[in-house]
């Protein structure tokens, strides 16, 4: 058991300051156990998400020495003894309370993605898929939903201007997933991604897979591929050339 | 409190409305939404977090990829044996029969669970279950229900949009939490709430309710559930005027973390057991064999030679007892830890190290390899790990009747955890999860027939009123921490309500939370109403305090051990007992609880005959069971009766 200073942001919309506890850590415990401890003894109106307590459910994001985490999944012995621990919310979101964050973004982006599609010709229990080709896209259906990729994605993080065109690589791996699904009936997944997700504005800086808690390789093994097969598409002339003629325009957006 | 608009109260009205956003919750709204019925659903956290994402093993469903002797027979004796026969038989049927076509459903939605090598869904092991029937995906099966549902969801909101449909004919309202329902002539008629990000107000009128609320595990301090599980679903019902079944049986998983401390309680999948794992004591002895009831004696190897063989040729060995059903396991790791054969920190190991390859493991259970790497240093590859029993489930709930799920509440259903009987004493892994989808389903179906017959409901402003003060109380009261009296009351549950129970030890506990209700009462929020957790804890622990006087109620009225309720002043299961359920309601007026007994449906002669009478003898009296007796053939039963035998007051 030792004794520790805590710093952690505490406000609202209209602003807010950083409030000091000093508070007791026990062998073993992450961050959120500390700040629950904060809440019992201290600030019984601290506002904080959490749920899980096992990196299950992505609730408990923040921002914990400048570094977005999942406050249920950092350990106190990653500090060192005398290090003070400051706290603050998600910064690409706006502040609901305290280290609560309005991720409603993240929501109404994936209320644009269009579903599934399943295929006509099977039935429930008619589907038959090979492990090696699911395995592709349960890689991007471990996503908690934590909103750590979107948080420090650089394309929103201080630019709310590209908010509207921009939906995150939470949601570009969603495209892969169903680009990779071996069943889905729909063909345009990577065209959608690049016209309505703006994947164009991804440089690949891969900050979003240095921060997922699940280590899913949102860059490598969504985004890149994706960016690949669309410009080897779009920019090669007789695909071009066929594109001219055909006229393949955008499917609409969901059946 | 700068904002002017915070006192005026939301009003809102829906065809459905489905409180809770976990599986059986979406799984509802799914079906209301296609009868052409608007639904609101309420969650308490945001959309997509809800319990649901932490069952790991898997969803149980006889589809018969694994083993093509499964069906729905077979799952349903699992079921009704994990039981101890005490379920709703006719809930326990339409679970088995109905659940794989469940589970095909949500590959329509996009699920990609994984796969035989013929491409079929993959099926697992589990404790109870004869053949390997759990339907997963890696240990994150839950997580797959739940995202599925919700993109579900979407896409018929989608569908709504293209349509021309305005959104709220199928609204997710996420972060609020429900305080009261309203009923009117003894029927529900709407709900009340808050919204936790501003402390707002909302009265939603609604012919129909389904009550998916999961469960009450947060009033036990070593357990797996969230903040969420406080018992809200339990304890609105009860206030509405229903009643509940079998709240005495609460399922401590055998395997919980139990090191370091902060971590203690939780889950630790049933699937490292299901794939190889094994439990053993401080002495390196893997126990298992000494703790075969005799019930079991038939299906399960008494010798690690043949368990080890039940790998790989299940038909021609009998099963490890590591699988044997939860409350034996559970049983047993006490035991081992009481006689002082426990681990340094009070649990037993779980060894799948020296058993299974790391490239296997890591496979297999992936989420699980993660969590103790990242919050206990234990390489589950190379070393064992260390667990303990955890509080994981109540199988008590609301009663309702099976093929409907509804309550005896007019327009008031209920699925999941928060409803009782379908598993009786005891819940075998995977069951949950079919569980909810399957009553999931039947709730939302027979909610929207409902509300296709109803008038839309009013609600007056004066029963508004009254919420609105019930729910600012704690802001004018000058007693406790809510924290403090959550722990206080925890306290209880575990040292008096626990694992192993006592007469006297049950009195002392009714005794002891008689004692905290008027504390409980009083409790106190500081601070303003925008995502104040103080405040919604303080309006949680009333819904706390009264699952807990009903089941240390119950359990103490039920003088026998049977599944989840372990008596030891009381060993061993008694025939006549598992004639009767224990019933709770509310007494009008002053809100007593109240204790009645009522007979456990019985089976009807086709599906006694699934089972040896052999078998049956060992839990039933012989009238129940010889075909030759009139007193075996079967009543109705798959209803709520209205038969009181005993009654017991308590305050």
């Amino acid at each position: 058991m030792s004794a520790r200073t805590f710093r952690v942001w505490r406000g609202d919309a209209e602003g807010g300051d950083f409030a000091e506890f000093d508070v007791e850590v026990n062998e073993g415990e992450v961050v959120l156990d500390v700040v629950h401890r904060i809440q019992a003894e201290q600030a019984p109106d601290l506002a904080v998400r959490w749920n899980c307590k096992a990196g299950k459910c992505g609730s408990c994001s923040a921002e914990v020495n400048g570094r977005p985490r999942l406050m249920c999944m950092t350990r106190m012995n990653v500090f060192e003894e005398d290090e003070p621990v400051t706290i603050t919310p998600l910064r690409t979101f706006p502040v609901v309370r305290d280290l609560v964050t309005d991720v409603s973004f993240n929501y109404e982006k994936s209320r644009r993605m269009p579903a599934f599609a399943p295929p006509k010709d099977l039935r429930p229990g008619e589907y038959r898929m090979q492990q090696v080709d699911v395995e592709r896209s349960q890689e991007f259906r471990k996503c908690i939903e934590c909103f750590l990729c979107q948080n420090t994605c650089h394309v929103v993080r201080d630019h709310d201007e590209n908010k509207p065109e921009f939906a995150g690589p939470r949601l570009f791996i969603r495209a892969a997933e169903l680009d990779m699904h071996p069943l889905d009936a729909r063909s345009d997944r990577r065209e959608w991604a690049q016209d309505d997700q703006g994947l164009g504005y991804c440089n690949i800086t891969k900050c979003c897979s240095d921060v997922c808690p699940e280590n899913i390789k949102i860059t490598d093994n969504a985004i890149i591929p994706m960016k690949e097969r669309v410009a080897g598409e779009r920019y090669d002339p007789l695909v071009w050339l066929g594109r001219k003629i055909f006229r393949k325009d955008k499917a609409p957006k969901s059946e | 409190m700068s904002d002017n608009t915070i006192n005026d109260v939301e009003h809102l009205a829906c065809d459905v409305l489905v409180i809770g956003a976990g599986g059986a919750g979406l799984r509802a709204a799914v079906e209301a939404r296609l009868a052409g019925k608007s639904v609101i659903v309420i969650s308490k956290s945001l959309f997509g977090k809800a319990h649901t994402v932490m069952a790991e093993g898997g969803a149980a469903a006889a589809m018969g990829n694994a083993n093509a002797n499964d069906n729905w027979q077979v799952h349903f004796r699992d079921t009704m044996r994990g039981g101890k026969f005490l379920n709703n038989y006719r809930m326990a049927e339409l679970h088995a029969q109905e659940a794989p076509a469940r589970i095909w459903e949500l590959e329509t939605y996009g699920a990609l669970f994984d796969r035989t090598a013929d491409g079929r869904i993959s099926q697992r092991n589990f404790g109870g279950h004869e053949y390997p029937r759990l339907a997963h995906v890696g240990d994150r099966t839950g997580l797959e229900l739940i995202r599925t549902l919700q993109q579900k969801l979407v896409s018929l909101q989608q569908d709504d949009e293209a349509a021309g449909e305005p959104e709220s004919k199928l609204q997710v309202i996420d972060e609020t939490t429900i305080t009261e329902l309203f009923t009117d002539g003894g029927a529900v008629k709407g709900a009340f709430g808050y919204r936790r990000s501003t402390g707002r107000f909302m009265a939603i009128a609604a012919p129909a309710i389904v009550l998916a609320t999961g469960g009450i595990g947060r009033s036990f301090k070593v357990t797996s559930n969230s903040w969420e599980y406080t018992g809200d679903g339990h304890a609105l019902a009860l206030r509405a005027g229903a009643r509940l079944i079998n709240m005495e049986f609460i399922q401590f998983h055998p395997t919980g973390m139990v090191w370091p401390p902060s971590v203690r309680g939780i889950l630790v999948t049933e699937s490292v057991r299901g794939d190889g794992g094994v439990l053993k004591n401080a002495n390196g002895e893997r126990f298992m064999f000494d703790y075969i009831p005799e019930v079991f004696k038939a299906q399960y190897a008494d010798n690690p030679e043949e368990a080890d063989r039940w790998y790989t040729d299940p038909d021609a060995n009998r099963r490890p007892p590591e699988l044997l059903p939860r409350d034996e396991v559970a049983r047993a790791i006490n035991s081992e830890v009481k006689a002082g054969r426990g681990t340094e920190h009070g649990g037993v190991y779980l060894d799948i190290a020296s058993r299974r390859s790391a490239d296997y493991i890591k496979s297999r259970l992936p989420s699980m390899h993660h969590q103790f790497k990242e919050l206990a240093d234990v390489d589950i590859t190379a070393a064992p790990m260390e667990v303990g029993p955890t509080c994981h489930y109540i199988m008590g709930g609301i009663e309702v009747e099976a093929d409907t799920a509804a309550s005896a509440v007019p327009g008031l259903y209920a699925a999941g955890e928060v409803s009782g009987g379908m598993h009786g004493s005891n819940r075998l892994g995977g069951n949950s999860l079919s569980d909810l989808l399957v009553f999931g389903k039947r709730a939302g179906e027979y909610a929207a027939a409902h509300a296709a017959a109803a008038e839309p409901p009013k609600l007056a402003d004066e029963e508004i009123e009254t919420a609105i003060q019930n729910a600012l109380r704690p802001f004018g009261n000058d007693g406790e921490n809510p924290y403090e009296l959550q722990n206080a009351l925890q306290a209880v549950n575990g040292r008096l309500v626990g694992i192993i129970r006592k007469a006297d030890e049950l009195e002392e506990a009714l005794t002891e939370l008689a004692a905290l209700r008027p504390r409980i009462e009083n409790v106190t929020a500081v601070g303003g109403r925008a995502y104040n957790p103080g405040w919604h804890l303080a309006l949680d622990l009333r819904n706390m305090y009264l699952c807990s006087v009903t089941t240390a109620m119950a359990a103490l009225e039920r003088d026998e051990s049977r599944g989840g309720h372990t008596r030891e002043d009381a060993p061993g299961m008694n025939p006549e007992w598992r004639k009767t359920n224990l019933v709770v309601s509310l007494e009008e007026g002053a809100g007593e609880v109240r204790l009645t007994r009522q007979p456990v449906p019985q089976m009807p002669p086709e599906l006694l005959d699934l089972f040896d009478p052999t078998e049956l003898s060992k839990y039933m009296t012989p009238e129940e069971y010889r075909r030759d007796s009139p007193a075996g053939t079967p009543s109705a039963g798959t209803g709520p009766a209205d038969t009181d035998s005993t009654e017991a007051e308590e305050a």
